[in-house]
């Protein structure tokens, strides 16, 4: 005998069982006991249930549609390899914005699924908990996929063999992984603003379109590819910022001058960790897409005005120091290429000056400042190159207690002088780059008071030694390979050689 | 405080502490105290309108150190190659210690002349201002 059958569920059904379906109230357990991370940031909650799903995924569905995007992917990274896809990019020059990719922000990936795992837990909400367990799923691929990708560049270029351990050390990676260290040890409504809102949903797109199109302008098949693989999660993770934002001003007024305070600090944040990103456009690349300042313009004043405009209507106003970081948008790039020419013996990727044609390029695209404040600095390095003096900088840099950024950028108003800004807690001094990252410090004094400032940890003793060739031993970068000019560098040397080899071959 | 640093009002910031458990604040390490650089104090050095040293540089440095070792020791092996280095009148640069216009005694401690750990030591050279007098 047959048993009857049963009716079809329709998706609605499905995925109410799926996800909010699995949920209970906790009885012989107190719910506080149960999830005892989700209050303490003074956010208030009424009604859980009140919270939009934005995903409408199942986990079978998930599966499902990501296993077939990979095997798309893997695919063209298969045919990459095959076809010796490292040959048809548009120089070796580029390969270095890969390089400060996987090593500043692939990590990044893979603490993202780490931290969504831990909100995929700790949530009381069972929309956001299967929200968050959706997310971490997509950066733990996110990050395995852009390896992958890469891994076909480390076979043939230098840099890339240890970028878990140079995430960790490296002096400037410090900047990305104190960035997200800061989210994670943050509250989870904290690390929902900061990294669903203000990185995935306000800041994204001056991250993601400049590598991706830079990728495609410069014949990078692989990591387009892999863009595209993520795109559709990325618009996920954008419609689960926004959901979180206006969940939280919906709930209780008493949110709205916590999120306007994290929305401040993380917008702070995002605007200057993205400068490694304005710099990349704007030097890096050999083919350029666009100038940083017109990607901010288009992606953040104009985007980002129309979607603060959009949330005004519960109360929330643009970022604090906005306007400073619009008119920043004119040096950033240049000031951050100018820190790491400086240092190059101790940058994991290589650098160079801009050629005269790159200059021209500049000054169309930046007539305000590049030709009166950062044209003459190019220029003297260049003369000085010529009488083989080239310039490096020997000492150590002041860093920002903030954003462990070397303190370069200039006082709003006058690029001239350097922006210094200070100030005491239980009495020791700390110094900052900008009042937004002053501020940020003095909102949470006890907790950026513990910054591992790379500078001071060397001289602590804390990082291998007090010579150059310690530290670049104990950061892993192989001296004299990974690190200085491109200009007789192995990478250089070596894609001269298939270049010749072609001519030969053409005849 | 030395001009240019603020203090911030101290019940404020306790008020403000949000935290997981109690006693955060006081559990937690502050890595950059003095005792924690072997005898030094880091000092952070600037040549004001000379921006192709992208930043202040730091040192670490005994507090006991005659500041004039500044001007003969460090200041030439960090600074030296900038081409406006050889035409600097050292008579004439204006010092700042923490935001505050200074004349050091070169022949007393940085200590002595008010240099402390995680000071600025700001210096301008009259006439000279960078590469073409554009504050590279």
């Amino acid at each position: 005998m047959t048993p009857p059958r049963k009716k079809k569920m329709n998706l609605k059904q499905r995925y109410a069982l799926m996800t909010r379906g699995l949920d209970w109230e906790t009885s012989y357990q107190k719910m506080d006991d149960v999830f005892p991370y989700d209050t303490f940031e003074g956010i208030k909650i009424t009604d859980w249930s009140k919270w939009e799903d934005p995903f409408r995924l199942t986990m079978d569905a998930y599966w499902k549609y990501q296993g077939e995007k990979e095997r798309k992917l893997y695919a063209v990274l298969d045919s990459f390899a095959q076809n010796n896809g490292q040959l048809g990019i548009s120089d070796a020059r580029y390969v270095n914005a890969i390089k400060l990719f996987l090593t500043g922000v692939t990590p990044l990936e893979y603490q993202a699924h780490r931290h969504f795992a831990h909100l995929g837990r700790h949530i009381r909400g069972a929309g956001p908990r299967v929200a968050a367990q959706m997310q971490s799923l997509d950066e733990l691929r996110h990050a395995q996929t852009q390896i992958h990708t890469i891994s076909h560049y480390n076979k043939y270029f230098d840099g890339f063999a240890e970028f878990p351990h140079m995430h960790d050390r490296v002096w400037y990676l410090s900047v990305p992984k104190s960035f997200f260290d800061d989210a994670c040890t943050a509250g989870p409504f904290e690390f929902f603003t900061a990294i669903s809102f203000a990185f995935e949903y306000v800041l994204t797109n001056l991250l993601f379109v400049p590598f991706m199109s830079g990728a495609a302008y410069n014949g990078d098949l692989a990591t387009v590819t892999f863009g595209f693989s993520a795109q559709s999660d990325e618009a996920r993770h954008m419609t689960l910022g926004i959901e979180v934002i206006k969940f939280m001003l919906e709930q209780h007024p008493d949110n709205l001058p916590i999120v306007q305070k994290w929305v401040d600090k993380w917008f702070w944040r995002g605007h200057k960790m993205l400068g490694l990103v304005a710099m990349m456009m704007d030097y890096m690349l050999p083919k350029r897409i666009m100038s940083w300042k017109e990607a901010w313009e288009i992606y953040f004043t104009e985007a980002g005005g129309a979607l603060f405009e959009d949330l005004s209507r519960y109360g929330l106003r643009v970022p604090k120091y906005a306007d400073i970081a619009t008119e920043e948008a004119e040096h950033i790039s240049h000031q951050n290429w100018a820190i790491f020419y400086q240092y190059t013996q101790a940058a994991g990727f290589h650098t160079w000056l801009p050629t005269d044609e790159e200059m021209a390029w500049l000054s169309e695209k930046y007539p305000n400042t590049f030709d009166k404040y950062y044209r003459p600095r190019f220029e003297m390095w260049r003369e000085m190159e010529a009488k083989g003096e080239r310039f490096y900088n020997n000492a150590l840099p002041q860093l920002c207690q903030t954003c462990q950024i070397p303190m370069g950028y200039t006082e709003p108003g006058d690029p001239t002088k350097i922006g210094f800004r200070s100030t005491e807690y239980k009495g020791e001094r700390y110094h900052f780059c900008s009042d937004g990252c002053k501020d940020i410090f003095e909102n949470e004094p006890e907790k950026f008071a513990q910054a591992w400032l790379p500078v001071h940890q060397i001289f602590q003793g804390n990082c291998g030694g007090a010579d150059l060739g310690d530290v670049l031993k104990w950061y892993r970068m192989d001296n004299g390979t990974d690190n200085l000019d491109y200009s007789g560098s192995p990478d250089q040397q070596q894609w001269d050689a298939w270049q010749a080899a072609r001519k030969k071959v053409a005849g | 405080m030395a001009g240019g640093i603020n203090e911030i009002n101290r019940e404020e910031v306790q008020m403000a502490v949000v935290a997981l458990k109690p006693g955060y604040e006081e559990a937690v390490d502050f890595r950059d105290r003095q005792e924690n650089f072997h005898g030094n104090q880091v000092v952070y050095l600037h040549w004001e309108e000379h921006l192709s040293f992208c930043s202040a540089t730091a040192f670490p440095l005994p507090p006991e150190m005659p500041f004039g070792a500044l001007i003969e020791e460090l200041i030439p092996t960090y600074y030296g190659m900038h081409p406006d280095y050889q035409s600097v009148n050292w008579e004439q640069v204006e010092w700042k210690i923490d935001g505050k216009p200074s004349t050091p005694d070169l022949s007393k401690s940085l200590a002595d002349n008010g240099v402390g750990h995680k000071s600025l030591v700001c210096f301008r050279t009259p006439g000279l201002n960078g590469y073409r007098g554009s504050c590279s």
